[in-house]
């Protein structure tokens, strides 16, 4: 930043108080980044900091609400993802999206091939186009080839490759490293380094601060949709930038009630599902609350979905009380006493169509059925305690849960499985979009719960949630568990510094399918 | 969680409305005015013949309804229910003519259906094929082995004794014997679909597998179930065929699959599943029945009461589209708990005939 002095080259790209909203909620309230030509930028903040909400507007798959944006210096305002290419923005994803049965070099020059004698499309000069440009970037792919089956590394390389082909002047890399391995890490951030060289400006999000401080020499913080600072990368350390990206006092936001804790309820070992997580072993036990954190993709859910039976896993056991869970059945791990509230209530935790009794009684009713047959008033009868426990809103309990507001409709959930009477909760973001009153319910509830001897495991996304409810902190990282911190212990630098934990793996590389 | 000891009603409608204002009771009065039209208006439709063969005719189609219905619930379809009804009348056929009393070549052709049910089962719900593709494919493979078992011959020397019972009716009424079993039959479907936990699970699957799955419903085996015994009881609508017409021919029942579809849709099952009540599509397949009787009787040919039922499918469809477009359209009174305005389901389930 120091060597190119403000009004001698304009900054490539210059966000001020950008602001994006869904409805209510605000995904980006101020977003500020300057990224200047002959520079890699590290964008960096908690799952939520609105670091995708800025990179989309900066795209044009979102127009701004306010704010400034200036491209070289000129204001600009996309309507599209076209117009952002046309004006030198390229953005590569996590996972690219190439056309899979297409060849690498068609996918570089999709919708502006290179045209020849009558319109037609001059082969010849795109193949020579392509491999010129791979030589540039010092890669051995073969331009004919078809993109599938390519590594996630080397579509990345394609993406790059196109970008190049269109001269863009600004490259962002939305997490481009979460799928690569150690070889590819540093192929890429060669190919970034000559980028950088050339002339452009790059834009790179990572978790892995390691990364961020090998690569990058500027450094910008998000939170909570806001911008909070700048530096260079020389001038700060990994413990500074993880203090502002955590920032907040969170030991009374969420009172958790002390419990007596009993003996282990849910006892995980050796959990292994490959190429998902791996050797996952951990223990829940009577009035405890577990938090489960982790970035998103470290593989939490992927867990709780394998013990309660959703998905299949390769090793290990599951126990509820000493007894073993068979694997892939969901309603053996219901009969051994354990729920799962899913993290999508629409789509799995919920009928959404259904009634509010059918969707409360959808658990129980195998035990409502007892002489065999099942009627609707049954199932009413046993269903209105509980929404009545919950405090559902509802007129009548023949209305369609779709028709009810987020928090209401999580609440159906919770009924649905509290009407079981499981020994083992699993509760996956158990307060994700629904208001601030609800929230509080549902905490209060949880510790209430695990007052009455509950084993509950608790997965998060917001860290002062876990930090808050949990009497002990798992951290998983790469579908590994990094740390086991005691409710003392789980300070928000400690349980980030271990979801950034990062080990490359050499084998994890991924097929376009 | 203070108690607060908040008091729900059961249903948002009254009664009346629950039962009269569906798609079902639209079906069962559009099936009572056409009968009602027919009896006035149309020459011997009251005569003794015409309600047996009336209730002969419809017959395979009523029986293969039942599991029809539940499949479709699930959001699947089996178009290979034709073909087991051939299959089943050719093994039926072949079996006998080698000298095996017919109740045990039956019992044989009723395994033959079961397994080729199986087979779809397996296919569609262990595999995970779409179902559509799966039973596309067993149609004709079912098909081509029921015509190359038998060729373009017949096996038509039945023991009269099965074939009267086929063909016979309930004391001195008009109503054929074979109804015993379909109501039977009919009774078992309901309760099914209507008042188990299995039925339960049929609706769920329908309207969001993965719910269903992520509550302990065991997706793939009711699934596998439901095919099996779709398998069987088309056996049983073959066996009935051939005795009844005393011929067991490999082309036996072909695009029988068709109507029995049209009928479920007719009765206000959704192709998307999730939803439709079996009462619903039993009247659906009746409508047919009597539409097509009646025309029979005025003379008109097979080709206009095929256009005339094709159009009424349509016309139902349309209907349905109407009536949510319409109900979008006016005031959402009856989302008045509803804080969600992304919500484009605003009718209580029991109105949507879940």
């Amino acid at each position: 930043m120091t060597e190119h002095p403000e009004g001698a080259v304009p900054p490539t790209l210059e966000l001020r108080d950008v602001r994006k909203a869904f409805g209510p909620v605000v995904a980006l309230r101020s977003g500020t980044l300057v990224v200047h030509p002959r520079s890699i930028h590290a964008l960096v903040g908690e799952n939520g900091a609105g670091k995708s909400t800025l990179v989309k507007v900066v795209a044009g798959v979102h127009r701004r609400d306010a704010g400034e944006f200036l491209l070289q210096g000129r204001s600009v305002d996309f309507g599209s993802t076209a117009e952002s290419k046309a004006q030198g923005v390229a953005v590569i994803y996590q996972e690219p999206t190439l056309f899979p049965d297409l060849s690498v070099t068609e996918n570089i020059f999709m919708g502006r091939q290179p045209l020849g004698a009558g319109r037609r499309i001059d082969r010849a000069a795109m193949y020579a186009e392509a491999e010129r440009l791979f030589a540039r970037l010092g890669v051995h792919i073969d331009p004919r080839r078809p993109a599938e089956g390519l590594s996630i590394a080397d579509q990345q390389i394609i993406e790059i490759a196109k970008a190049i082909s269109l001269d863009a002047s600004l490259l962002i890399m939305d997490e481009p490293t979460a799928a690569l391995s150690g070889i590819e890490v540093e192929r890429l951030f060669a190919v970034a380094r000559s980028l950088r060289d050339e002339g452009r400006a790059l834009v790179f999000i990572s978790h892995r601060f390691d990364e961020v401080f090998a690569l990058c020499d500027t450094v910008t913080v998000m939170r909570d949709g806001e911008y909070i600072s700048t530096h260079a990368t020389a001038e700060t350390t990994v413990d500074e930038m993880v203090a502002a990206m955590v920032g907040r006092d969170v030991a009374e936001l969420f009172p958790k009630t002390p419990a007596a804790i009993g003996a282990p309820v849910l006892e995980v070992q050796g959990l292994t599902s490959v190429g998902v997580f791996d050797d996952v072993s951990f223990t829940v036990r009577a009035g405890e609350i577990v938090g489960l954190a982790g970035l998103v993709g470290a593989g939490r859910s992927e867990v709780a979905r394998a013990v309660f039976g959703v998905d299949r896993y390769h090793s290990g056991t599951v126990h509820v009380n000493g007894t073993a869970v068979p694997g892939g059945k969901p309603r053996a791990a219901i009969r051994a006493g354990m729920a799962l509230i899913p993290e999508d209530r629409r789509k799995q935790g919920l009928v959404i169509d259904a009634s509010v009794a059918r969707n409360v009684g959808g658990v129980i009713r195998s035990a409502l059925a007892r002489t065999g047959l099942l009627t609707a008033r049954t199932e009413n009868r046993a269903a209105a305690p509980w929404a009545s426990r919950l405090e559902v809103k509802t007129n009548a309990l023949d209305m369609t849960a779709a028709t009810m507001s987020g928090g209401n409709q999580q609440k159906v959930v919770i009924a649905k499985w509290l009407a079981t009477d499981p020994k083992v909760l699993i509760i996956d973001e158990p307060t994700r979009g629904i208001d601030v009153g609800t929230k509080s319910e549902v905490h209060r509830l949880l510790s209430e719960l695990a007052g009455r001897g509950l084993a509950i495991l608790m997965i998060s996304s917001e860290l002062p949630e876990v930090l808050g409810m949990a009497d002990r902190v798992l951290v998983i990282s790469e579908g590994r568990i990094t740390a086991d911190l005691d409710r003392d212990d789980a300070t928000p630098e400690a349980v980030m510094l271990a979801a950034t934990h990062h080990q490359p793996s050499p084998t994890r590389t991924e097929a376009v399918r | 969680m203070s108690t607060t000891g908040r008091v729900y009603a059961e249903y948002s409608q009254p009664l009346w409305k629950r039962l009269l204002m569906t798609r079902e009771a639209a079906v069962i009065a559009l099936t009572l005015a056409v009968i009602a039209y027919s009896l006035v208006n149309v020459q011997n439709f009251d005569g003794p013949l015409t309600l047996k063969f009336l209730l002969q005719d419809i017959a395979p189609i009523l029986l293969i309804a039942l599991p029809m219905t539940l499949i479709i619930v699930t959001g699947e379809i089996d178009l290979s229910v034709a073909s087991i009804v051939g299959l089943s009348s050719v093994v039926l056929g072949v079996l006998h003519q080698g000298g095996m009393p017919v109740p045990l070549a039956g019992l044989v052709a009723l395994v033959v259906g079961a397994v080729c049910g199986m087979l779809n089962g397996f296919l569609i719900a262990y595999v995970g094929l779409p179902s559509l593709a799966v039973t596309i494919g067993t149609l004709a493979l079912f098909r081509g082995v029921a015509v190359g078992l038998l060729g373009t011959t017949a096996v038509t020397e039945f023991t009269e004794r099965w074939t009267d019972l086929a063909t016979g009716t309930i004391g001195e009424t008009s109503i054929p014997l074979v109804m015993i079993p379909f109501a039977l039959l009919a009774v078992a479907f309901s309760l099914l679909l209507h008042f188990s936990t299995f039925g339960r699970g049929v609706y769920d699957i329908g309207l969001n597998s993965e719910a269903a799955h992520f509550t302990g419903v065991d997706v793939a085996r009711t699934k596998f179930v439901l095919l099996t015994l779709s398998g069987v009881v088309s056996a049983f609508a073959g066996i009935y065929f051939t005795l009844r017409f005393g011929s067991a021919r490999g082309d036996n029942a072909t695009g029988l699959e068709l109507q029995v579809i049209a009928a479920v849709l007719l009765g206000g099952v959704s192709i998307f599943g999730g939803r439709g009540r079996l009462h619903g599509v039993l009247s659906g397949v009746v409508l047919i029945g009597v539409i097509a009787s009646a025309l029979r009787l005025e003379g008109v040919t097979v080709n206009v009461t095929n256009i005339i039922i094709g159009l009424l499918l349509i016309a139902s469809v349309v209907s349905g589209g109407l009536l949510a477009w319409l109900s979008r359209r006016l005031p959402r009174q009856a989302s008045r708990a509803s804080t969600d305005p992304g919500s484009t389901s605003t009718r209580p389930a029991a109105r949507a005939g879940v």
